[in-house]
């Protein structure tokens, strides 16, 4: 097996401010297969935003690389690509999409032009061309009457359409990775189901590796292969999806699962994670989830837990010490209703 | 304890949880607002973002109204409290019209029925302190002054699960879910009997989340509260309601009990809706009912039934076209609005 389509190795992105350096992202590593879709998952401020730009590196000052991280894109090192280089990288081959549609439209520019625009800069696509293949995009996101869309302009496309349109845009140039943060998190949860069903869709035909950054739990688990749980700026478990939500080691996992309400059945209460996430300015000593963790002793508060394992991997000192693994998170809430 | 005066002193003939009088009743509600525009500002047509609903919210009970964005379960919210007041309709709060109450009448229902807000930072004052804020609701409502209205304060605080001595500190020093909180002793600061909570927990990490769910149930028993929890999403619905309300463009489609509605949705709507919803247990599992299309504006919507043009049932015929389907009473209780049931 050749290298892996995307893989980044012991990502660190710091934020360098007057009050400090913010460790935003502290040593995150993982690789994507091509027609693969691995899952970031964690709550605010865990930090899986700030790796996503990284890979783009687009981080503004004061966010920046920190030396000795690695992003490779199959054998090129993004960390080193010059800024022209990345240029042609993003859009191209890279192509990311956020939650909020709005804020990567151009109000003034028509959808059609939008989309010729990334053909022409990466493609040298002529004008015709570009506006056929962009109607083409359009009508391959299932947009109805795609000639005539492409003369509208953003606000006369509703949310999900504007996600849509989004999307033609990333795809139009045929990328290999596509990353997609908390991409329906604004939207209605049937046109989320929709947009889903697309992307799974669009990822079968297109065989595009796909990172797809949420903090929904439901989301994740419906869309994706493999699974890495963030915590504070750290991978703290990874595996298949079906590993993680079946059978979560690390205790922030599982306390996210118990406290996630389903539709399929009513947990009898709700699993409560005290307290907060910390501020990335200063993360509790060791390990960092131990303020929270029901389970945490004397060696949680003091060292910083290795990640162990390979695809199945765990950040967790009950990896060592499984005895430990006792009272933990309130109750039997996993219990059912009937 | 909080509530250690007055109306909690009513309340405890009651039995715990829902009896069969309502506390709230909508009677074929609507509300129309106008749209100005041309420069004269001329009215131009009408967002029907409420069409007819009929609703009641029993003593005790949560009552969750559901749907996606613009199907009018904030305003619903609004005119229920009274914040708004219907184009046509009646709002009925404990036997009473509130369209009959004078000044004196109102002043005391708003004593009566509070709302919890989506953002909590946006509905408290950044400038007060959270003591100063709680005082100021204290002492508008002419509740409790001077050392009562302090030792109240610290009761607030200790029901929400904060520290008294948080009084002093001002929203921006606290994290969304303790701002939640804050809210929502505000909101019990003047022992209301009924409480609208307009996706109280839609902007909480799932973590925090649950908390504040687990805490809006613990305050429910405590203080006998009925609820309206209006909120797009389902899995917390099941959490946390007793009866649903499913609402689209402006109506209500269906209305039952959470367990029966959850285990066995009527309304094509509702069956789509729920399918839609992903759940970390059910993975890829899922088999989704397709819907088509966005949901229609409310300023224009389609005649006949209003979801006719998304229904995924196969026989939708001239009759969704034409006829607005009434929500009629099935038997076992239930309510719909179809005319295919």
């Amino acid at each position: 097996m050749g290298a892996p389509l995307l893989r980044v190795e012991d990502l660190r992105a710091y934020f360098h401010t007057a009050d400090g350096v913010v460790r935003a992202v502290d040593g995150v590593s993982f690789s994507l297969e091509p027609g693969e879709t691995l899952g970031i998952v964690g709550e605010s401020g865990c930090g899986k935003t700030v790796a996503c730009l990284s890979i783009l590196r687009l981080l503004d000052p004061p966010g920046r690389i920190e030396p000795g991280s690695r992003i490779m894109l199959r054998d090129r090192e993004l960390t080193a690509a010059s800024e022209e280089e990345m240029r042609s990288v993003r859009g191209n081959e890279i192509s990311m999409i956020f939650q909020e549609p709005m804020t990567s439209l151009n109000p003034v520019w028509t959808i059609g032009d939008q989309i010729a625009e990334t053909l022409r800069r990466h493609r040298r696509a002529r004008p015709a061309e570009a506006r056929r293949r962009a109607a083409e995009m359009l009508r391959l996101m299932g947009i109805g009457f795609p000639e005539q869309r492409l003369d509208e302009y953003p606000h006369q496309f509703s949310g999900g359409m504007r996600q849509r349109a989004m999307l033609a845009m990333a795809l139009a140039c045929d990328p290999s990775v596509l990353i997609a943060d908390e991409p329906t998190t604004a939207l209605d949860v049937t046109i989320q189901a929709e947009i889903l069903d697309l992307l799974a869709g669009l990822q079968e035909r297109l065989g595009m590796g796909l990172v797809f950054v949420s903090h929904d739990l439901g989301v994740i688990a419906q869309i994706a292969d493999r699974v890495i749980v963030m915590y504070a700026g750290q991978v703290v478990e990874s595996g298949t999806a079906d590993e993680i939500f079946r059978r979560p080691r690390h205790p922030y996992s599982e306390g996210l699962l118990r406290a996630t309400p389903r539709v399929g059945r009513k947990m009898q209460q709700l699993s409560v994670i005290p307290g907060s996430v910390a501020s990335p300015k200063l993360w509790p000593s060791g390990c960092r989830f131990h303020p929270r963790c029901p389970y945490a002793w004397d060696r949680c508060r003091e060292e910083l837990p290795v990640l162990r394992g390979e695809a199945r991997a765990v950040r967790c000192w009950l990896e060592e010490e499984p005895a430990r693994r006792t009272g933990g998170w309130d109750g039997a809430a996993l219990a059912e209703d009937r | 304890m909080v509530a250690s005066t007055g109306r909690q002193g009513a309340a405890e003939g009651l039995p715990t949880g829902a009896t069969r009088r309502p506390l709230v009743a909508a009677e074929a509600l609507v509300k129309h607002f106008p749209i100005h525009s041309g420069l004269f500002g001329r009215e131009t047509g009408r967002v029907q973002a409420v069409d007819g609903v009929s609703l009641e919210i029993r003593r005790g009970e949560t009552l969750a109204l559901v749907g996606e964005s613009g199907c009018g379960k904030t305003t619903t919210g609004r005119l229920l409290l009274w914040l708004l007041e219907p184009t046509a309709g009646r709002v009925i709060f404990d036997g009473q019209d509130m369209s009959s109450l004078d000044r004196v009448g109102l002043r005391a229902f708003r004593r009566r029925a509070q709302i919890i807000f989506q953002d909590p930072f946006g509905s408290l004052n950044p400038r007060m302190t959270v003591g100063s804020l709680l005082r100021e609701v204290l002492r508008v409502h002419r509740l409790a002054r001077g050392e009562a209205a302090e030792q109240r304060i610290g009761e607030l605080l200790d029901a929400v699960g904060l520290h008294a001595d948080e009084a002093s500190k001002y929203p921006h020093q606290f994290s969304g879910g303790q701002r939640q909180r804050i809210g929502i002793a505000r909101a019990l600061a003047v022992q209301p009997d009924f409480v609208v909570a307009d996706e109280p927990v839609s902007a909480l990490d799932v973590s925090v989340q649950a908390q504040v769910l687990n805490l809006l149930a613990d305050l429910q028993r405590r203080f006998n509260l009925t609820y309206l929890f209006i909120t797009h999403d389902l899995s917390v619905v099941r959490q946390i309601a007793d009866r649903v309300a499913v609402m689209y463009l402006g109506r209500v489609v269906e209305l039952g009990d959470c367990d029966s509605l959850f285990r066995g949705p009527l309304h094509p709507y509702t069956q789509a809706l729920l399918s839609a919803v992903p759940d970390p247990e059910r993975g890829t599992e899922r088999r989704r009912i397709a819907l088509s299309g966005d949901v229609a504006s409310p300023a224009a919507p389609p005649p006949g039934c209003p979801f006719h043009p998304r229904c995924p049932h196969p026989g939708v015929d001239d009759t969704c076209r034409t006829l607005v389907p009434p929500l009629r009473t099935l038997a076992g209780g239930a309510q719909a609005a179809c005319h295919k049931i």
